[in-house]
């Protein structure tokens, strides 16, 4: 038996009693601009402008709203978009003109486009088989792939014998088998059920942390992206909001947009003014001190887990519905006067009931410009 | 046993016309041909020497049931020849169209700009009269004042007229009957692109896929049903093969003046017997049932291979 294998990409190993690991590389995008025209002439500003710098080895989450551009800067960074403006660098290479095939990526579709007429195996080896490896190696290759998504026993199956989650490996496989330098994968969870979801993610990291490789994944669901990515990029109208890590982001939120978009249940949003340099509420008492700012409109951001019920509480409501979700209790109320609503999670050992006048304090307080949503606090 | 729902009842309904039709048209004669093709001496008039307990069956009088119909055709030099000539037809143009229809098809489909305009101009010969295309392609191909003659300087060759050979005729003939074929092909093929999922070949240039490996391992196995389709009909259509060759020699010949059983058909054998005044009609019959035993084999003999090589 031959022993030596020839390596095809040079930091690697082939041994397939080694782990696999992958050379990670930074991804960088500089001023990225994609604009799509339809037919009657109608520019779409899918990206805007959009530079971010993806440490290498890490699992970024791409995240906002359908629409967003959130996808389209996905197939940007593989290749299958053509920017208008700006770069996009692999590492030290500039990979903005090179084609896909030559960018050494693997790309997970969202339904994950694997070929319906070859079995499991056949799919991994195809990308190797592009490549002229010979076939020994390549099923070796393969099956070590297999193996390390689980998926070792389903190799002489049909993708269409296979559950979701169980394609969502094999497509995962096929991506990383040619060991790419980045590993994209576009809303990788949106067509499983919720248990598959959630064991699935955990199993993405997995596979991410064991191989090292820089990824890149997009989605509209924010508990998806917080629960996995290393940092989170949340976008919106093409423009990037904001990135930084999971739980920063969602502590501390550049403005209104990232605040609404992440977190569930959602912000309570409440108007407010600042009056004088102080913060009002509709029934003109004063909230907090200290705002350095003009008079303006203003919009309160308090998230359920913030607002505590208290006797000297600042703000009033209504209970206007409970409900018990375990060990909190979520109570939606109507703030009087207004047609505004708040939702706070409180403890369930407080006696209360639907039509009691409560008082809410807050924890923390954030505070958006009600126009640009621009953060002031 | 089947069921007789309420909703049945509005299915027979909506179906009953056209069954009506088919029986009458289609069902029926193919039993009557088959019954016919074994009755001896068969006539639609005429005294019977004996009244068979069949008669009513074929609606004519004959002699005997027995197999001399089938003996009459197999000793007829023609039926040879017509089986030869056919055979020749399906094995030339059935892999040409099919796969110079896929060609096409597939570049049509790669095409951004004007495609709709090439889809029209390669659908054209579908909706031209196929007689209208054989007296183009007669004249284009005329030895004295044809297209081709006067093009390559061999003016006075025999393509089709008088003194054309074996091999030139039949190069003529299988030229118009791609050409005449190719456009639905095209069509069926096109339409089946376009149902195959974009990212399947997105992940395949990911992949660094090379062109041939994308059609190959692709786009032929992704449209394999289409292709089997077409190969069927094709197959189908090349035996039965019979109106190309009058729309290109003229009617009631099937070769150039002087020769003018040269590339005779089995349909055009079978039509021949059934206007043969000493000829019974038992004759045709006998060889319609053996069209349709070749065709019904090849037919599932292609079914056969097809259950490896077809991915639904």
């Amino acid at each position: 038996m031959e022993k030596e294998k020839i390596n095809f990409t040079d930091e690697t190993n082939s041994n397939p009693s080694k782990k696999i690991e992958l050379k990670s590389i930074e991804v960088r995008l500089q001023n990225l601009t994609k604009e799509f025209v339809d037919k009657a002439g109608k520019v779409t500003i899918a990206v805007n402008d959009f530079s971010v710098v993806i440490p290498a080895g890490k699992l970024i989450g791409l995240l906002g709203p359908s629409g967003c551009g959130k996808s389209t800067t996905l197939y940007l960074i593989a290749g299958l978009h053509k920017p208008n403006a700006g770069r996009i660098f692999f590492g030290e290479d500039d990979v903005t003109n090179t084609p896909p095939e030559q960018r050494g990526i693997g790309l997970v579709f969202q339904n994950y486009a694997l070929y319906p007429h070859m079995t499991v195996r056949q799919n991994i080896m195809f990308p190797l088989e592009n490549m002229k490896i010979p076939k020994q190696e390549a099923r070796e290759r393969a099956m070590e792939m297999a193996e390390l998504v689980h998926i070792g026993e389903l190799m002489d199956r049909k993708p269409n014998q296979l559950s979701g989650g169980q394609q969502q490996r094999v497509a995962i496989a096929r991506a990383l088998v040619k060991k790419p330098r980045v590993l994209l994968l576009d809303e990788p969870l949106s067509n499983l059920d919720a248990r598959l979801r959630l064991q699935t993610r955990e199993e993405i990291k997995r596979i991410q942390r064991e191989t090292g490789i820089t990824t890149i994944f997009v989605t509209h669901d924010q508990e998806e992206a917080m629960s996995i990515s290393d940092e989170i990029v949340v976008m919106n109208y093409g423009l990037k909001q904001q990135m930084d890590k999971p739980q920063s982001v969602y502590e501390e939120p550049v403005n209104h947009f990232v605040a609404k978009f992440l977190g569930n249940p959602p912000i309570n949003t409440y108007d407010a003014k600042i009056k004088n340099g102080q913060l009002v509420i509709q029934d003109n008492s004063v909230v907090e001190k200290g705002f350095d700012y003009e008079d303006q409109e203003v919009v309160m951001g308090l998230r359920p887990e913030y607002l505590r019920i208290s006797q000297n509480g600042k703000i009033p409501a209504v209970i206007d519905f409970i409900e018990h979700i375990g060990r909190d209790t979520m109570i939606i109320c109507d703030i009087p006067e207004t047609d505004q609503r708040l939702r706070a999670i409180v403890p369930s050992d407080k006696e209360l009931k639907v039509g009691q006048l409560v008082k809410f304090n807050y924890s923390k307080l954030f505070v958006f410009n009600k126009e640009t949503g621009e953060r002031l606090r | 046993m089947l069921e007789f729902k309420k909703d049945d009842f509005k299915a027979w309904l909506a179906l009953a016309p056209t069954l009506l039709l088919m029986a009458l048209f289609t069902f029926w004669p193919i039993i009557n041909s088959f019954v016919m093709s074994f009755l001896e001496g068969f006539s639609f008039t005429g005294m019977p020497p004996e009244r068979h307990p069949y008669a009513w069956i074929a609606g004519g009088t004959f002699e005997s049931v027995g197999f001399s119909n089938f003996t009459q055709v197999f000793l007829d030099p023609d039926f040879w020849l017509a089986l030869k000539n056919t055979f020749y037809m399906v094995i030339i143009s059935v892999p040409i169209t099919v796969i110079l229809g896929l060609l096409i098809a597939v570049a049509l489909n790669g095409i951004k700009r004007f495609q709709s305009f090439f889809q029209t101009v390669f659908f054209l010969p579908y909706v031209t009269n196929t007689i209208a295309l054989g007296l183009v392609f007669g004249s284009v191909f005329h030895s004295e004042y044809g297209l081709i003659n006067n093009l390559f300087n061999t003016v006075g060759l025999a393509w089709i007229n008088s003194g054309a050979t074996w091999g030139r005729s039949m190069f003529v003939l299988m030229a118009y009957t791609i050409w005449n074929g190719l456009a639905f092909k095209i069509l069926v093929f096109l339409s089946g692109l376009q149902s195959i999922d974009k990212q399947y070949y997105q992940a395949a240039q990911v992949d660094a896929t090379p062109r041939w490996r994308v059609f190959l391992k692709i786009t032929v196995p992704l449209l394999s049903p289409m292709i089997l389709y077409i190969t069927i009909t094709s197959f189908i259509g090349a035996f039965k093969a019979y109106s190309s060759v009058i729309a290109i020699f003229g009617t009631g010949s099937y070769g150039p003046v002087g020769n003018d059983k040269m590339l005779i058909t089995i349909v055009g054998f079978i039509y021949d017997k059934l206007w043969e005044s000493s000829m019974p009609f038992g004759v045709a019959s006998a060889g319609s049932m053996i069209l349709f035993i070749i065709i019904m084999l090849i037919t599932l003999i292609q079914f056969q291979i097809s259950k490896k090589r077809v991915h639904y």
